[in-house]
């Protein structure tokens, strides 16, 4: 089940009514490894960064508190433009401090944070805290403001008037999913899901192009923390912000980060990478205790299901004669995958019991399990299919939900070690040529959202 | 012959509703001295605890200062005042305001300082002033709190404004302490009452004040 | 006839020397408090029990609080007379309206899995009243009685208006008729010092009491100051749930 609400694409329709057609997710948009097509995509967005660049640069930064405390000790970062950069780290390794130095809620003892090559100390300091929008785990919201006002606030607050303001609000309830039936509710009015949507769009109200969330989502049940997770990505491809996210749940980094960044206590930064690679390549012992188990199926979700062979063999609709089914049933097929007449699955039939009855009874299929979406969700997807399948069989289909083909457990299990080698490879070429860009092998990022 | 039969006599008695020992004259009086020693009272607590509350400090050595400011007896501190500065509104003055600021310092900076902290972090991380801080985000929601500590002063204020007729000024003590003295138990009834009534005024008042200014979205679900 | 001029030169008329007007004070003050204790917990109780009770009782308790000592002493003299007694009920009154919802706060403040532990440990709910709730409450309790007992001492003064039932306050009717201010000086200052002695009193037999919670802990401030906003019927709570 938990495998199951993983892969809830991005825009639960349930929620939202129809996904704009930008917000579909086709893989690697915005790795910072894939910069050119993360480029285009802010190209299209309405409300691009208005040519600011927002590098992050943190310099060897140091945070020594009055009492003592080293929190965070001589960390560098170089947070990319128009990406999702992951703090994450076990409880009081500083990643909150370093976010709070960002805004200088914290201001840093040594070394120097650059904000598009300039010193963040250049500026007044609330000039550069309305320039990031600021994300808190409980929300934060105004209780005695309704939400439309709570959206308002910076926008207010940088002298625009309260129609364009409002206005402005009601267009980001609507892109974080709020119904705008809620605009006028109090924050109390709210469940907890929907008012950390609120806190996301108050922070995304001016359009600043950097946005810093602080464990935004912890505070609210797995399922919801799901649907708020899958929303901010989809957001994020529209708008293409620069954000820094801090959590200490690693699926969360490894489903959220373009780049994760594991701190250790103290303060000190244990691996940046991206996730693929973390998940490959721990870079010590306390980072590959902190992933935890399972990480090479974990990791199969940056492999795209879209190299997949898939066969047709033994799919059959619940309406073919005894001859197309006498047909289809050879010795390599045990089991034929029975769709009804627009394709989409019904389930299986055993091969035996079907040839020479009188056509296919749709009341006697085995379950088909849930399927796949070809192309579009992972190896690991497909593989979970495989094994959860009660054929051991595989059932991909498209985007309509028809059946494209099936694929066999060992089918699955080729593909895995072929986009393992192609991966290799691409790494090492790209190690050999020091080019620290290009698409990944297969392609799949985030196709496991 | 029950307090009722005093206060129907008293509040039937036409003579009692005009001239300067009328009713409303009096009512006035009383609430003139009333809503001046509450001014006075919040024009120094309120920012005091305002301030201290936002920035947390201080805490204790307000809580001494209110701890002192209500040991001190007011009825013995008019007549103390009285002694030393003569007839006037100042020695009225003195014991209303330090009875009314205790309860309005403690409670603001009560209200203010256990203010949700997550808000307030969200506000300066979007880059408010603590002006701002304070007054747009902090004081809406300890405004409930506050404006209890304001009742309660009020409400004191009123009851012992009374007492201000003891060093011969006027107000409806004029009515309890005049009876008192003349033996006529239908008038200090009848002042009592209307003592009685200004304090559930205040209530009232109050509660009006709170449903006006505080945001429903604080107030809810009471 | 009034004796020398001095501060402690006490006028013959009020039948009692420096210490014993202190003592008359003392009990003026103490024993309505003591009263509205008694009478508070068991109210406080049912509050606490029968939840629908609560309302109504902070309603009366606010419209007790809300009458004038002076007028009350006025109503009562018709029935208990120019006595001790009339300058008691009152105070007891008082008392009363201050400490039933710091009582019913206190208690209610206990957290539930606090409640379920003791319950699961096999009290019944008189040990787990008295075992469980009433210490937790302590603090609340104390801050309750420390305001209750501070305006006691001071309206008790007030009782010389109807007739030199005040104690100390009987100094205050004296410097009048006798034009001393030294007497409403000795009457200030006394009474003073007494709210503070038996106000610094409670403060340390709570510590005694409560030796688990840190000074000055920040339970006992915010008891302080649901004491001094006394009765409220609709205060402070949205506050308490937000800052959870
Ligand atoms: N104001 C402060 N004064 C002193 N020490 C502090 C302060 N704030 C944080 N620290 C300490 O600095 C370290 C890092 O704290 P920080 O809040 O950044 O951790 P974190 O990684 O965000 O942890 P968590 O996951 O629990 O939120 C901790 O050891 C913490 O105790
Ligand atoms: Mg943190």
């Amino acid at each position: 089940m938990r495998e199951r609400s993983h892969r809830t694409g991005p825009g639960n329709p349930a929620r939202r009514g129809p996904r704009p057609v930008t917000g579909r997710n086709i893989g690697g948009l915005n790795s910072p490894r894939n910069g050119l097509r993360a480029r285009a995509a802010q190209a299209d967005s309405r409300h691009v960064r208005k040519g600011i660049r927002a590098l992050i640069r943190i310099e060897s930064v140091t945070k020594r508190y009055p009492d003592g405390t080293v929190a965070v000790d001589r960390l560098s970062l170089e947070i990319p433009d128009g990406s999702v950069t992951v703090l994450v780290g076990p409880s009081g390794c500083g990643k909150t401090t370093t976010l709070r130095m960002i805004n200088r809620m914290v201001e840093l003892s040594e070394g120097r944070i650059l904000l598009d090559g300039a010193d963040i100390t250049r500026q007044p300091v609330n000039t550069l805290r309305r320039s990031m929008g600021y994300v808190i785990q409980n929300a934060g919201l105004f209780q005695h403001r309704t939400i439309v006002d709570n959206i308002a606030t910076v926008p207010r607050m940088l002298g625009w008037d309260r129609g364009r303001a409002r206005t402005r609000a009601m267009d980001l309830m609507e892109r974080v999913g709020l119904d705008a039936g809620l605009a006028k509710r109090y924050p109390y009015q709210l469940s907890g899901g929907q008012q950390q949507r609120v806190g996301v769009a108050r922070a995304l109200a001016a359009d600043p192009p950097v946005l810093l969330m602080d464990e935004p989502f912890s505070a609210v049940d797995p399922i919801v923390r799901k649907t708020l997770q899958a929303e901010l990505l989809r957001i994020q491809e529209e708008l293409g912000k620069t954000i820094v996210f801090v959590t200490h749940d690693i699926d969360e980094a490894i489903r959220l980060g373009d780049m994760v960044a594991v701190m250790r206590t103290g303060g000190k930064l244990a691996q940046f990478a991206p996730p693929d690679e973390l998940l490959s390549a721990p870079a010590d012992e306390f980072v590959e205790d902190f992933l935890g188990a399972g990480r090479g199926v974990r990791r199969l979700s940056f492999f795209t299901s879209a190299g997949l062979e898939l066969t047709t063999d033994p799919v059959v609709a619940v309406d073919a004669s005894a001859a197309q089914i006498a047909e289809r049933a050879t010795d390599d097929v045990p089991y034929l995958l029975v769709t009804d007449a627009d394709g989409r699955p019904l389930g299986w039939a055993r091969a035996k019991d079907a040839v020479g009855g009188e056509g296919l009874d749709a009341a006697q299929l085995l379950s088909h399990g849930r399927p796949f979406e070809f192309g579009r969700d992972s190896l690991r997807d497909a593989l979970d299919c495989a094994v959860l399948s009660p054929t051991g069989w595989a059932v991909a289909v498209d985007g309509d939900g028809r059946v494209v083909g099936v694929a066999s457990q060992e089918t699955i299990a080729g593909a895995i070690r072929d986009a393992h080698a192609e991966r290799k490879g691409s790494a090492d070429r790209k190690a050999a040529a020091g080019a620290p860009g290009g698409p990944g092998a297969t392609g799949a990022r985030r196709t496991a959202r | 012959m029950s307090i009722f039969h005093f206060i129907n006599a008293f509040f039937s008695d036409g003579s009692h509703w005009h001239g300067y020992d009328g009713i409303p004259t009096r009512i006035m009086e009383h609430l003139q001295y009333s809503f001046m020693a509450l001014g006075i009272a919040a024009g120094i607590a309120l920012p005091v605890g305002l301030i201290t509350g936002h920035t947390g400090r201080g805490g204790n050595a307000l809580a001494l200062i209110a701890t002192a400011a209500r040991a001190l007896p007011s009825f013995g501190l008019l007549v103390l005042m009285f002694f030393w500065l003569g007839i006037g509104l100042t020695p009225v003055m003195i014991p209303l305001v330090a009875l009314a600021v205790p309860p309005i310092l403690v409670t603001t900076y009560e209200a203010v300082r256990t203010v949700d902290p997550s808000p307030v972090d969200a506000a300066r991380g979007m880059g408010m002033g603590p002006a701002a801080v304070l007054f747009q985000v902090e004081l809406p929601v300890a405004l409930p709190l506050i404006l209890s500590g304001l009742r309660s002063a009020a409400i004191q204020v009123v009851s012992t404004a009374a007492i201000a007729a003891y060093v011969s000024l006027g107000g409806l003590g004029r009515y309890v302490i005049d009876g008192l003295y003349q033996r006529n138990y239908e008038i200090v009834v009848g002042g009592a009452t209307l003592i009685a009534g200004l304090a559930l005024a205040m209530i009232a008042l109050f509660w009006l004040v709170e449903r006006l200014v505080v945001s429903p979205g604080v107030r809810r679900g009471r | 006839m009034s004796g020398g001029a001095g501060f402690f030169d006490i006028p013959s008329d009020l039948q009692h020397t420096y210490l014993g007007l202190i003592g008359e004070h003392l009990k003026e003050a103490l024993i309505p408090v003591a009263g509205g204790l008694a009478l508070s917990l068991p109210i406080a109780q049912l509050c606490v029990r029968f939840r629908w009770l609560y309302p109504p009782v902070l309603w009366v308790t606010t419209v007790l609080y809300a009458i004038p000592s002076i007028a009350f002493f006025v109503f009562l003299i018709d029935y208990t007379g120019a006595t001790e007694t009339t300058v008691m009920i009152p105070l007891t009154v008082y008392s009363l309206v201050v400490l039933v919802p710091a009582i019913v706060d206190g208690v209610r403040s206990v957290p539930q899995e606090t409640l379920a532990a003791a319950e699961a440990m096999g009290f019944t709910s008189m040990q787990r009243y008295l075992r469980v709730e009433l210490p937790i409450a302590v603090p609340a309790i104390f801050a309750g009685l420390r305001v209750a007992t501070v305006s006691s001492i001071s309206l008790v003064s007030v009782g010389s208006l109807i007739g030199n039932e005040g104690a100390l306050g009987n100094l205050l009717s004296d410097a009048h008729v006798f034009h001393r201010s030294n007497l409403a000086v000795t009457s200030v200052v006394t009474t003073a010092v007494l709210a503070i002695v038996i106000d610094a009193l409670l403060i340390g037999i709570r510590m005694l009491l409560t030796p688990w919670l840190p000074r000055g802990s920040r339970s006992a401030r915010r008891a302080s100051v649901d004491a001094v906003t006394g009765p409220a019927p609709e205060e402070a709570r949205p506050l308490e749930e937000a800052a959870r």
